[in-house]
């Protein structure tokens, strides 16, 4: 198949992660095509010509590998199959397929690159087929840093082809007619004299020819589905209670279980005392499980009630046990000994800043929880020599290493069964779950284990976004933003997240820079630098991972910056950025809002600009101050993906990302106290609830050539665009979120 | 102890104060009720019982004074009720994880008032929580199930 080219690239750093075990490889094999693994599954009569498509007499399957967290990306993989295949959305049935190297991630991969996403120059394209080369090599099957699109608008539209086009082939061997006669429409060929024969029919004849896989691909003019609404292929099921979700899988003769683990996080358990939990009601057994304890009992809930009557004592956590020292361990990091990298240095901001009164600001970014609604989960039944694992998960055949390190299997033995999933925003990129999961099941071999973690446990066991700390000094001339110098210390989410899975981080971690460095303007002087403060409490990518602390303290900084110098926060955005398709966003969302219109007494409004995994986003955020309190009455946001793929799902996912963003900098954050944090379940900080809702718009542009995913961008640009608005309705700044420790929301 | 799901008459061997929540899930295998938080904090596990809307992770299984509806028993994929129709055609959903809560909420809000305000929608939604955000979209949907059920 023909190179995926230049598609998009963001901002995450796997490929760097993939880049320490010191893999070389030849040119040739990153070239070779992986073979197809639906092959050894098909019976006679039954179809494959590639990893994304199945025909049978029965039925046609499309294998949707990216994992779907809610993004509604199950539904848009198959929309860009059976866009070129020319099959009607519900004319086929889609499988998440099973683990495989051909799946790795062709989008991701680029993103290792240590490169702006606006550099189109040969070093940069050069260092981008560097890292999805690894990507390839290493089989990397990942669904993360919004890039199942990117990865997928290709390749499964080329699949798509070459299926409709050996189905054409089929039909003209099956009944002598010339292929270049035949057309194609919902699921059947067409012939000249208006006969159908639908695909399914063919599935024989083109199981014994070879794919046509030299094809051409429509113009967008062509596009049936792409860039139409089209109704998600799961809106139904997840209307009427009918979609299962890992944790309604049932298997016969499953037993239920829950764990309780050290909620210092990492730390061991020194003894426990289950002889109360054992004696109740429908408990099998009380196993130990790394750093805790596991119950297996015949009722979810009945297992919980036991869990909670052991016994334990618990050891130290293996990292500072009070907020205070996390922060002060943070604020002792801009050091050169801790430099992790300069990211961007235009202009000389020394000179700039030498013999001026320079303003200068502080900002804190706290530890973040995840917390999908759907619990931690996952099914696992141990076999002599096979273990199938029933969850939903972004990282499959990472998923398969895992649990076969456990049960002594090799990683082809674990059948990965993957499932749509309740939310993960980056939680189930996570594994200690499974590995509890699979430390009980092979306790008890040929028994399905169900373990459901209760929110409590949730809360204690998730690795939270890494908090950061920013210092700022920057100067105005001439009524315009003159120097920014910026410096961000934080601990590296990526060494502590692949650490676990073994990998290492040998470079700098560009998520202590996403949303601060890669912005297109054009300040004078502008330095951003990055430092590695060293791990404290384990952390985890969080939804858009380093841009909504590094967008936060970049946009909230050149606000402060635009208000003292007296320009208009829009007008001074707008003529600052460089980047023609980033100005036009701005220009929208000024456009959406009526920026500079009159506004209702007691109105206020404030803008922001931040770019995440290649998407340039605008956001204008007005509130108002009914009896002191702030109300978050409308919101206008603009972000330009390249070509949006469907206009209502895109819709929903930005103001999903919207309402993420404001909740989040507005009440949660987690903090550590005796090594535990301190928050526990939802009324600790749930996000936004509609009530607080504002109106939101949306606008989604294409004028960038490459395309994006949405999944994460909408996110980091919520928090300054809030902070922002605060600050020209009340004078208060906000360098600090969670931002209700400081002022009061309706 | 007996119940009835959904019309239908139901048996389970259960403690007086297993949640409802869990007789459902764990004991009679109705997975369309949701666990999200154990506390009352999310309402994905809201179910009708005797037509009142509750929290079937605080409902101890004794305490069980009615019939009980839940998001199968409320409509189905081919007869669909009106508040799920309405969901359907906003594509509320993303995850979709809660949306079984959120669907009996709304429909136990319309049954009370045909024509609830927008202020009323606020109020009675805000207690379900959605993590991906798709409260615009409940509001509109809610807007739109009751329009139709106000035209049946």
């Amino acid at each position: 198949m023909a190179s995926t080219g230049k598609i998009a690239r963001r901002g995450f750093m796997l490929g760097s992660a993939a880049l320490a075990g010191g893999v070389a490889f030849g040119v040739y094999r990153v070239q070779v095509p992986y073979a197809n693994p639906l092959i050894s599954d098909l019976q006679d009569n039954e179809a494959s010509f590639n990893p994304w498509v199945i025909v049978t007499p029965q039925q046609i399957t499309l294998i949707t590998p990216h994992g779907d967290k809610g993004q509604g990306v199950a539904s848009a993989q198959a929309m860009l199959i059976a866009e070129e295949m020319d099959l009607d959305m519900g004319q086929f049935e889609i499988d998440f397929g099973k683990p495989d190297k051909a799946y790795w991630n062709r989008a991701l991969g680029e993103d290792g690159a240590p490169v702006l996403p606006t550099d189109d120059s040969f070093g940069a394209e050069a260092q981008r087929t560097v890292f999805s080369s690894l990507f390839k090599m290493l089989g990397m099957q990942i669904t993360g840093g919004s890039s199942s699109i990117p990865d997928s608008f290709v390749k499964l539209r080329e699949a798509g082809a070459v299926a409709r086009e050996t189905l054409k082939a089929a039909a003209a061997k099956q009944t002598g007619i010339a292929v270049d006669r035949l057309s194609t429409q919902s699921g059947a060929v067409i012939f000249p004299d208006g006969t159908r024969i639908p695909y399914t029919e063919l599935a024989g004849t083109a199981a014994d020819i070879a794919p046509v896989v030299d094809v051409a691909l429509r113009t967008p003019s062509e596009w049936r589905l792409i860039g139409k609404p089209v109704q998600r292929l799961d809106i139904v099921a997840k209307s009427t209670g009918t979609l299962d979700y890992g944790i309604d899988v049932q298997i016969a003769g499953m037993k239920h279980a829950t764990v309780i683990c050290n909620p210092r996080k990492g730390g061991v358990m020194n003894a426990f005392d289950a002889s109360a939990a054992q004696q109740m009601r429908g408990v099998d057994a009380v196993l130990e499980v790394t750093g805790g304890i596991a119950v297996v009992a015949d009722n979810t809930w009945r297992a919980m009630q036991a869990a909670m009557a052991v016994q334990v004592d618990w050891g130290p956590a293996p990292y500072p046990a009070e907020q205070a020292q996390h922060w002060a361990e943070m604020e002792a990091s801009f050091t050169k000994d801790r430099l992790d990298k300069v990211w961007r240095d235009d202009g000389d901001v020394d000179d700039a800043l030498s013999g001026v009164d320079a303003i200068t600001a502080q900002y804190r970014s706290p530890y973040v929880a995840h917390q999908p609604l759907e619990p931690l989960n996952a099914v696992i039944r141990v076999s002599e020599d096979q273990v199938d694992v029933w969850t939903g998960h972004q990282m499959p055949r990472f998923l398969q290493q895992q649990v076969a390190q456990i049960t002594g299997h090799d990683s082809d033995q674990v059948i990965f069964h993957n499932q749509f999933m309740g939310g993960s925003f980056g939680h189930r990129l996570e594994f200690d779950h499974i590995k509890r999961c699979a430390e009980i099941a092979v306790n008890m071999p040929g028994v399905p284990i169900k373990l459901t973690y209760s929110r409590e446990e949730d809360f204690a066991q998730d690795f939270p976004r890494h908090p950061g700390v920013a210092r700022a000094k920057g100067v105005v001339k001439d009524g315009h933003v003159h120097a920014i110098d910026l410096h961000w210390a934080a601990p590296s989410i990526v060494a502590s997240q692949f650490g676990r899975i073994g990998m290492s981080l040998p470079g700098p971690d560009n998520q202590i820079a996403a949303g601060a460095w890669n912005n297109s303007y054009r300040i004078p002087h502008y330095r951003m630098t990055g430092y590695r403060v060293p791990e404290l409490a384990p952390v985890s990518s969080w939804r858009a991972v380093g841009a909504p602390s590094g967008g936060f303290f970049f946009d909230t900084f050149l606000d402060e910056l635009i208000h003292r110098a007296g320009a208009d926060p829009m007008d001074e955005r707008i003529r600052l950025m460089e980047h023609d398709v980033s100005r036009k966003v701005l220009k929208e969302v000024a456009d959406m809002s009526s920026w500079g219109g009159d506004l209702p007494d007691g109105s206020a409004r404030g803008v922001a600009f931040v770019e995440s995994f290649g998407v340039p986003v605008a956001m204008v955020v007005e509130v108002s101050t009914p009896n002191g309190a702030i109300k978050i009455d409308k919101a206008w946001i603009a972000a330009d993906v390249g070509t949006v793929i469907d206009p209502v799902n895109f819709e929903n996912l930005v103001q999903g990302g919207v309402v993420f963003g404001l909740g989040h900098a507005i009440n949660s954050e987690i903090t550590y106290s005796d090594g535990m944090a301190e928050q526990s379940n939802y009324y600790d900080g749930d996000g936004l609830r509609l009530y607080q809702t504002p109106e939101i718009f949306v606008r989604g542009l294409e004028n960038g050539e490459k395309i994006c995913g949405i999944g994460e961008p909408p996110v980091p640009v919520a928090a300054p665009a809030l902070g922002n608005a605060i600050f020209a309705a009340t004078g208060t700044r906000l360098r600090e979120m969670p931002f209700n420790k400081f002022v009061d929301f309706l | 102890m007996q119940f009835v799901v959904n019309g239908q008459p139901r048996v389970a061997d259960v403690e007086e104060d297993m949640p409802l929540l869990w007789v459902l899930r764990d004991e009679l295998g109705v997975t369309g009720v949701k666990f999200g938080c154990g506390v009352a904090q999310c309402g994905a596990c809201t179910v009708h019982v005797g037509g009142v809307p509750v929290r079937s992770c605080q409902m101890r299984a004794g305490d069980v004074n009615g019939d009980i509806t839940t998001i199968e028993g409320l409509g189905t994929p081919e007869h669909l009720h009106h508040v799920q129709e309405a969901w359907i055609e906003h594509q509320v959903a993303q995850c979709g994880y809660c949306q079984s809560g959120q669907i009996m909420q709304a429909a136990a809000l319309l049954t009370r008032t045909s024509n609830p305000s927008d202020a009323e929608i606020d109020a009675v939604m805000s207690a379900n929580l959605c993590r991906c955000g798709t409260y615009p979209r409940i509001r509109a949907a809610v807007r739109s199930a009751a329009q139709k059920l106000r035209g049946a």
